[in-house]
């Protein structure tokens, strides 16, 4: 077997590092699609069918890093994915029901007589909406250590408004990137609001968070790295004050530099990330089990990893692929 | 009902709905590969004309298949705790394995196939249909594996009630995965061949005039006239792989409650779990035996000789005739098709209407069939390893009955809304003139001679 001197431990880290990977990519990547889907207008019929071409080659695949996400976590840790979706039953059906809802609707939509259209696009925005909603509650019990008292639902609520406005922000800055005319002018306004939004979510969750657990406030408020940790939410803020300076500027620029809102959110969504990873490290429930406690036979472990090692360099190289295939302005959806 | 069995319930109707689209998406992949190449060839736009409207089929059909596979991902943990607690050494590498080598390949490449036709080298649009089509087959290997696994699992060991790999190539190719494996690909062919035929009878029907569903019906009927046979061929030696290794199943099968020599084929006939006896049998004498055994006074072992460890008897019994009733039907229709299009180049009416008919016929065949394999490793999750009973979750049963509501309703209605669609995308493709004057040019120019139609 290779991969045979790795112990547990270090296939524990592997592993909890591509999870967090997949979790990472999964964000970004159908966080600006779904955040597309929210900010869907009900009315405007130009503006949808170019916000469905925006994201239309990418969001299948898109999706699949969440398969991956949550298959990482039923190969690694079997039993930290059995504890987080009994408790999150609920909202994990609700956010697989607004999945599938927004999924099939971007196809019907293309498909059927105009009058059923309307309603397509309807379930389009709302499922959407559940699906990000639902992701974000679910994020807010899991850092609270899956409990489900009534100050962690507040949690929770504010932490799924907290990720529907960062999911919303990015879809705001793909827009920025994708569209142009009076699209992209909708979508600067839409940015900018979001940008709002977020910044305040991330406040009060940043701070909120100390509540929850004594570790992770040792860690950020008493410990002697502390003052280093801090450079993160310094950072993170720096960059959203900068992408509001961008987006006032942007529109005229003439075109230049329109990637810079896309490009800002991504590193503010890979800020917050490692503010949560180096919280919550090494726990995949916070305060209820570990790396360790939930880790698979090492074995088996050690035979996927063969083919990850292979494959998903391989996967990152063709999506960068069709990134590039794709880019520019998107064009009017059509299938040829 | 408590949690075992609406988790049973709600993990029927998930997978039930999910395979549906696999199904068709696995052969519809390399029909449009297949389209693609001719297209290719001869330069002949028609090919381009059928590949742009099963490419349409093959999204909203992808789609749905995409969003129906995550729920299944979901409900490993959710729902059946246990299975990935005591077996999730094995499944857990195969499922890793199907994500990793197959989901992500053919949804980024289903975006070049989609939309990238004016933005790539045709060379690369053509590879990457191939990609699909081989990413979806790629797909149903590794989850064909594991399901073949949990049928006949061997290659590991179960120290404290947990299962421990041993050897990773007897797990993956285990004695029912090479069967299990061809009859699934070939119910594929079938389902899209069918559905090809049906829509493509469907314009016809509706007074289409134009090449393109006429070359598209001629295809998927020879594909379907030819591997009918080659599956009742494969789902023969499936069924004695299965009498060699899962006897009980057989038994549920044919409906044999007592050990016998010349047991009869029934045709027809009303299990009694509580009597252990068959009522209204209709059946051919000895005919089992000599399926199974190749001896007409073979023996052929009964239900009594499993007791507890049997699955229940009538669902396993009605699925498998559903499934065989279906298959000759197929092989029927699929041959009349041929032989009237190979001599007159049309179906005659009714032919034609029985084949709108047929369009979803796969469907049934290949649900039917997977209900007669899971049903028939009942009582077991993993066969002689883990029951389902020990798998099951802890959930209150009121959050599972909720949830199976949600999905039936949701299910329900996206399956409307699917079969709905197609019928509309087929009228519609029936008003659209879709030859261009530049396609006339070109066609003239290469002075391609289409089947001689009507």
């Amino acid at each position: 077997m290779p991969f045979e001197s790795l112990s547990a431990d270090t296939l524990g880290n592997i592993y909890i590092a591509l999870l967090g990977l997949a979790v990472l990519l999964y964000a970004i990547l159908d966080g600006y699609d779904l955040g597309v889907g929210v900010l869907f207008p009900p009315r405007n019929e130009l503006f949808k069918d170019a916000m469905v071409a925006s994201i239309g080659p990418y969001w299948d695949a898109n999706e699949t890093w969440l398969v991956l996400a949550v298959g990482l976590l039923l190969i690694a840790f079997p039993q930290a994915h059995s504890a987080i979706l009994q408790t999150l039953y609920l909202p994990a059906t609700f956010m697989l029901m607004g999945l599938i809802l927004r999924g099939v609707s971007f196809d019907f939509r293309a498909k059927v007589a105009q009058t059923k259209k309307k309603k397509w696009d309807t379930c389009f925005k709302y499922g959407s909406l559940l699906t990000t909603l639902s992701q974000g509650y679910m994020l807010g019990i899991w850092v609270t250590g899956l409990r489900t008292d009534l100050y962690a639902q507040g949690f929770a609520l504010l932490s799924a408004f907290g990720v529907t406005a960062a999911y919303a922000f990015i879809g705001a800055c793909w827009l920025i990137l994708k569209t142009e005319g009076d699209l992209q002018r909708k979508a600067f306004y839409w940015a900018k609001r979001c940008l709002m939004i977020l910044a305040g979510g991330i406040i009060a969750v940043s701070f909120l968070n100390l509540t929850l657990h004594a570790e992770v406030r040792a860690l950020w408020l008493e410990s002697p790295l502390g003052f280093l940790l801090m450079a993160i939410p310094v950072t993170c803020f720096g960059l959203l004050a900068l992408c509001g300076v961008v987006l006032q500027r942007l529109p005229e620029a003439d075109g230049k530099g329109e990637w810079l809102p896309f490009a800002l959110a991504l590193l503010v969504f890979l800020l917050c990330f490692a503010a949560f990873g180096i919280s919550y490290y090494p726990y995949v429930v916070p305060g209820k089990l570990t790396i360790m406690d939930a880790l698979a036979d090492a074995n088996s472990l050690r035979f996927l990893l063969v083919g990850t090692v292979i494959v998903v360099p391989c996967i990152l190289a063709y999506t960068v692929m069709v990134y590039r295939i794709f880019a520019g302005k998107s064009e009017k959806l059509s299938y040829y | 009902m408590d949690a075992f069995v609406l988790s049973r319930l709600q993990f029927a109707l998930n997978i039930s709905f999910h395979i549906l689209f696999p199904t068709i998406t696995i052969a519809l992949g390399w029909f449009l590969f297949y389209f693609k190449l001719r297209s290719n060839l001869t330069g002949h736009p028609v090919w381009m004309r059928i590949y742009r409207f099963w490419v349409r089929v093959f999204a909203l059909t992808f789609a749905l298949g995409v969003v129906s596979g995550v729920t299944m991902s979901f409900q490993f943990g959710t729902n059946w705790p246990g299975f990935m607690e005591k077996a999730g050494n094995v499944a857990g590498p195969l499922l890793g394995y199907e994500v990793l080598t197959a989901f992500f390949l053919e949804a980024t490449f289903l975006g070049i196939m989609l939309f990238g036709m004016r933005k790539v080298p045709n060379w690369l649009h053509t590879f990457a249909t191939f990609v699909v089509a081989a990413g979806t087959t790629l797909s149903a290997f590794w989850i064909l594996s594991l399901n073949s696994w949990m049928q006949t699992p061997q290659g590991h060991e179960v120290i404290d009630g947990v299962v421990y790999a041993k050897d990773w190539s007897a797990i993956i190719f285990n004695p029912s995965f090479p069967y299990r494996f061809t009859h699934m690909l070939l119910a594929s062919g079938l389902t899209a061949s069918f559905l090809i035929a049906g829509l493509s009878a469907y314009r016809l029907f509706r007074g289409d005039d134009k090449i393109a569903p006429k070359i598209a019906l001629k295809t998927a009927t020879y594909t379907a006239a030819v591997l009918i046979p080659l599956q009742i061929f494969a789902g023969d030696m499936h069924g004695l792989n299965t009498l060699e290794h899962q006897p009980q199943k057989v038994a549920a099968m044919e409906g044999v409650w007592h050990t016998e020599q010349g047991a009869p084929l029934l045709l027809f006939a009303v299990p009694d779990e509580e009597k252990k006896t068959n009522h209204f049998e209709i059946g051919i004498p000895n005919m089992a035996s000599f399926i199974l055994t190749h001896d007409v006074n073979g023996e052929i072992k009964g239900l009594n000789e499993f007791e507890g460890e049997h699955p229940p008897v009538a669902p396993v019994f009605y699925s498998f005739r559903v499934m065989v009733g279906m298959g000759l039907l197929m092989l029927g229709t699929a041959w009349a098709g041929a032989f009237y299009l190979y001599r007159r180049n049309v179906m005659p009416d009714w032919l034609n209407k029985v084949f709108i008919g047929m369009s979803f016929s796969g469907w049934v065949a290949t649900l039917a069939g997977w209900y007669v394999t899971e049903v028939g490793r009942q009582p077991y999750l993993v066969s002689g390893v883990l029951t389902t009973q020990e798998a099951v979750t802890g959930l209150p049963p009121a959050n599972i009955a909720l949830s199976f509501t949600l999905y039936a309703v949701l299910y329900f209605t996206l399956l409307i809304a699917y079969i709905g669609t197609l019928t509309l995308m087929c009228r519609k493709a029936v008003a659209i003139e879709e030859i261009t004057q530049e396609e006339k040019n070109k066609a003239q120019r290469i002075r391609f001679n289409p089947v001689q139609t009507n």
